[in-house]
């Protein structure tokens, strides 16, 4: 695979001028919105947001929005239909009624993984089939956030949610979100995390310069759902890659690319033990066995990453 | 203009081509398909110059038509029922958006039991939702309805996506000849979208649909809302005066047959009042004094014209072809608010149900009907909501039960 040049090739590289706006209701070290800080410096103002309910709706309230370009919230299930309605509305505005092509939107859907991974997947997976030219920003903080991290299809096993709170967290083992629309073979999927900037500059510039479905993971540390202290969320999100929890990858022309591969792995208990969710591992006593089950998964997929020479 | 046979689909179909939509969100449903599929296939031998896609349900179709309408461009869409229950999140959404577009509903009965046929439970059920409603009792009204749902949806007064409801077989797919107005008279009736300053473009940067916090925003919108939709009733008067001045059709907010002189008045929506119509016209061959009032909006509910034509009337009896479960027919309700304490107001206001799932209204329920009436008015006391069935009906199903009693125990349940 030809790597497209980057304008992103040291952290210096990065946009200097920040284009949304502060003094949002988001958490303090909200890792979602430190994503989206990043993303939207590289997508820029000629864009349109289409969200799904979740923490990012509180974004835009009346009259107030830290959006220089465009926005409209929809519902839970439905934003990549509403980007839909709205990229054909543009086609359709520029092949017969003359818009102008400086006029023209990138459509990006913003949503949670509640919305990503579940309620609004056959919509997503709708909008692949008709290969919709947008962009999808799913910020992953593993739960049903806005509602008070109940658990989704994407929360990890063995989180403490406000709906999983026995001694054992969450039975359920988080989706692969990735595989799934990466097996509608979009023009382009990748995970990112706000902890890594360049990579996710490198990552959102390949979108941006591409066309068709392009979709994205940010896996969003979240102190209130998680259960830290917000000045923690870089440190949790850099070790969410280095203990190999989180990996980094993108999918392109029907191959799968690692883009940091982790080469000596950071015990996954370092990554566990930071957030309140996963105490019950350690306290009052450790889990030995659900701790070591959760290592064993992420060496489980190193491996096959090997095997595959990805 | 020419006379064609057209299905009441056929001319729904006609009305968006007419009016020169631009796009159109679709998913299929029995018996709205002939619709999608005639667009299709006009779209695919360019008849027409616009885009159809299908979504992957009516819940995204309605999204897509929204986002569309949204960024400035016309927009159709139809569905029937089961879709338009399952689109009935974002109905109110989009409404609340104020996008203008129109949306054909194919009247179905709603599951469960699951059916094919007509009634309207699924229009009623989005009554509150900001669209407005326009009910046809024929193909013709389909089309000519279609044409005039987008000047009022379009319209800077009223601003709101807008309802075009058929009933599903009786005229979905019932031929009646249909005046297919030529194609330069629709497009200057109907006109150009001018979307003004709904847009999404990148030198003018636009939030829509933000979220609001409190009560006090909150209903600010929605009274908006309400009385964008109110103002809908001076402005639909105005366009179909103007129809009626450049098609020779008319089409008040209310239409009624044989009411001026009626004692006795049966309310109706839809294809049903022209069985009740032909049964007005049965009674008066029998010396009946009995009319007919026909709602063609339902939102806005046109409470005055109703409230006049029903003046001085001794008894009304509203047949619905809906059930609010335990409670009873939606338009009598309605209705019943709408004449409370007007003083010429009729005493009696019966409700009649039929019609559901397509079962017939006979011209001797018709009579039965007018016969309560009177009789109400006689001794002044209104009867309970009554439940159409006929004892035929009711052996036929106790056919069916004994039926079911048999399979059961054969295949080994208790019975
Ligand atoms: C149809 C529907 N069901 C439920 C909700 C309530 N709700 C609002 S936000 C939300 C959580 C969304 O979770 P996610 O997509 O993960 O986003 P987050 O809240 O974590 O940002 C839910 C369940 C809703 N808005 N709509
Ligand atoms: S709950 Fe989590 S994802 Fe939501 S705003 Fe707060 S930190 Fe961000």
């Amino acid at each position: 695979m030809t790597q497209t040049a980057t304008t992103f090739r040291r952290m210096k590289d990065l946009p200097s001028t920040h284009l949304l706006g502060t003094g949002t209701p988001m958490c303090a070290g909200c890792g979602g919105l430190e994503a989206l800080h990043q993303i939207y410096d590289v997508l820029g103002e000629k864009t349109v947001f289409v969200n799904a309910a979740g923490c990012m709706t509180l974004l835009s309230v009346y009259p107030f929005t830290p959006f220089r370009g465009s926005w409209l919230y929809t519902a839970m299930a439905s934003a990549p239909a509403g980007a839909q309605g709205i990229r054909d509305a543009l086609d359709i505005l520029r092949e017969k009624k003359g818009l102008p092509p400086e006029e023209d939107l990138e459509v990006v859907v913003l949503t949670g993984d509640g919305a990503a991974y579940g309620m609004g997947l056959s919509a997503t997976s709708g909008a692949m089939e008709r290969d919709l030219d947008f962009i999808y920003i799913c910020y992953d903080n593993e739960g049903y956030g806005n509602t008070g991290q109940q658990y989704s299809g994407a929360t990890p096993h063995a989180a403490r949610t406000a709906t999983s709170k026995g001694a054992h967290g969450f039975a359920g083992y988080k989706k692969d979100l990735f595989s799934i629309w990466a097996a509608h073979r979009p023009t382009y999927v990748a995970t990112v995390i706000g902890a890594e900037p360049l990579d996710l500059a490198r990552k959102i510039e390949t979108a941006r310069d591409l066309e068709g479905p392009r979709l994205i993971i940010a896996l969003a540390p979240c102190p209130t759902g998680w259960d830290y202290d917000p000045r923690e969320s870089v440190a949790i999100g850099k070790l969410a890659v280095r203990t190999g929890v989180w990996p980094l990858k993108e999918y392109r022309d029907g191959r799968i690319q690692h883009t940091r591969v982790p080469r000596e792995r950071v015990p996954v208990e370092e990554y566990l033990k930071k957030q309140g969710r996963f105490a019950h591992l350690f306290e009052p006593e450790r889990d030995e066995t659900l701790l070591q089950e959760l290592q064993a998964k992420v060496d489980a997929y190193w491996d096959s990453v090997e095997v595959q020479g990805g | 203009m020419s006379r064609t046979l057209l299905t009441g689909n056929g001319a729904a179909a006609w009305g968006a081509r007419l009016a020169q939509v631009d796009y159109i969100p679709a998913f299929p449903i029995t018996p709205q398909t002939e619709i999608i599929e005639t667009l299709a296939q006009w779209i695919d031998t360019e008849r027409m110059d616009s885009r159809l896609v299908t979504l992957e349900s009516e819940h995204s179709m309605i999204t897509a038509a929204g986002g569309a309408a949204a960024t400035g461009v016309r927009v159709f869409s139809a569905t029937s029922s089961q879709g338009l229950l399952y689109a009935m999140e974002m109905l109110y959404t989009v409404a609340g958006w104020r996008t203008p577009f129109v949306l054909v509903n194919v009247s179905r009965g709603l599951a469960a039991p699951i059916t094919l046929e007509a009634d309207h439970n699924d229009v009623m059920a989005a009554r509150d939702c900001g669209f407005l409603q326009l009910h046809c009792a024929n193909c013709q009204e389909v089309l000519d309805n279609t044409l005039i749902a987008y000047r009022l949806a379009e319209d800077e007064r009223v601003r709101l996506p807008v309802i075009v409801n058929l009933d599903g077989f009786y005229l979905s797919f019932t031929r009646e000849p249909v005046v297919i107005p030529a194609a330069e008279q629709a497009a200057a009736f109907v006109g150009p979208f001018n979307p003004s300053s709904i847009h999404f473009r990148a030198s003018a940067p636009e939030s829509q649909a933000v979220a609001v916090l409190g009560g006090a925003p909150y209903s600010y919108f929605r009274y908006e809302l309400h009385l964008a939709a109110q103002n809908a009733l001076p402005v639909y008067d105005e366009i179909s005066a103007e129809f009626r001045t450049r098609f020779g059709r008319d089409y008040p907010a209310v239409d009624s047959y044989c009411a001026g002189d009626a004692e006795l008045v049966f309310v109706m929506l839809g294809s049903f009042a022209t069985k009740a119509r032909a049964a007005v016209d049965r009674l008066r061959e029998a010396g009946w004094a009995i009319g007919l009032v026909q709602p063609r909006l339902l939102r806005p509910f046109p409470e005055q014209p109703l409230q006049q034509l029903l003046a001085g009337k001794r008894g009304v009896a509203v047949i619905d072809q809906n059930l609010s479960m335990g409670k009873g027919g939606v338009l009598h309700t309605e209705l019943a608010a709408a004449l409370y304490g007007h003083p010429d107001a009729p005493p009696v206001l019966a409700s009649f149900i039929g019609g559901l799932g397509g079962r017939d209204i006979s011209d001797e329920e018709f009579f039965e009907i007018a016969r309560v009436l009177q009789a109400a008015v006689d001794t002044g006391q209104t009867p309970p909501p009554r439940l159409l069935y006929t004892q035929d009906e009711l052996m036929e199903i106790r056919k069916l039960q004994a039926i079911a009693h048999v399979e059961r125990k054969e295949l080994g349940g208790t019975a």
